[in-house]
């Protein structure tokens, strides 16, 4: 089970609005005890409504705010803006790291979007549950 | 010139679990071949067979990506970190 609090939820649902039509995407901190303490909303370098590619120098910052914090960068979000919140094939092949999380946005339903988390390991998918929590880690 | 390379999670397995390790070299193509004698495995990935960088790699010497300064012809000075993130993309 992953838990992750409602601000974190908040920030990935708005920055799927905002991108809306093009695919969302950002990055996933974790602490050295596996909480999960930040989502960073970045650029879709790809300005694509089918594809995203996280801008690089926007991962360079995210890496280096984790690192100065002690946390690890353990996943990535990103959003499709016309179909289910579930890994297409193109996320499943280039799925850069087995041990990430990945959280998916899906607004196929345009007024209730959806948020699910799954893993990618050679080329199979699980998916985590999500516990949404509403008060924040001391 | 003596380097500190940040390596990913997903590239720790190729240095025993370490989160950085140090090569030395006047470049990053330098420092990278100094790699493939310590950390075979690890170079694979920073080099592709053709000499060039990988596309699904990005490298930074400091602060700056390396594909806006001379690739891997970039320069090091002593006390750089060169920072390896992959590149993250999907659909």
């Amino acid at each position: 089970m992953i838990r992750l609090h409602r601000d974190m939820v908040t920030a990935m649902l708005v920055h799927a609005e905002n991108c809306d039509p093009e695919e969302s995407c950002g990055l996933i901190a974790t602490d050295p005890d596996g909480i999960l303490r930040m989502v960073f909303p970045l650029t879709n370098a790809l300005r694509s409504s089918t594809n995203y590619t996280i801008e690089p120098r926007e991962h360079f910052r995210a890496q280096r705010h984790a690192d100065a914090r002690g946390w690890e960068i353990t996943g990535v979000f990103h959003s499709h803006p016309h179909t289910q919140a579930y890994p297409s094939p193109t996320d499943v092949r280039l799925a850069p790291d087995p041990g990430w999380l990945y959280l998916l946005v899906g607004m196929e339903d345009r007024g209730h979007p959806v948020v699910r988390g799954f893993r990618i390991t050679d080329g199979r998918i699980s998916e985590e549950t999500l516990e949404v929590q509403e008060r924040n880690h001391p | 010139m003596t380097a500190t390379i940040n390596l990913p999670t997903i590239l720790r397995a190729h240095a025993a679990g370490s989160r950085t390790i140090e090569a030395t070299g006047q470049t990053v193509g330098e420092v990278f071949a100094a790699v493939s004698t310590t950390h075979p495995k690890l170079a694979e990935q920073l080099i592709s067979p053709d000499g060039s960088l990988p596309v699904f790699v990005n490298v930074f010497v400091d602060d700056e990506d390396i594909r806006y300064l001379d690739g891997l012809d970039t320069p090091i000075a002593s006390g750089s970190e060169i920072t390896i993130l992959p590149a993250v993309a999907g659909g």
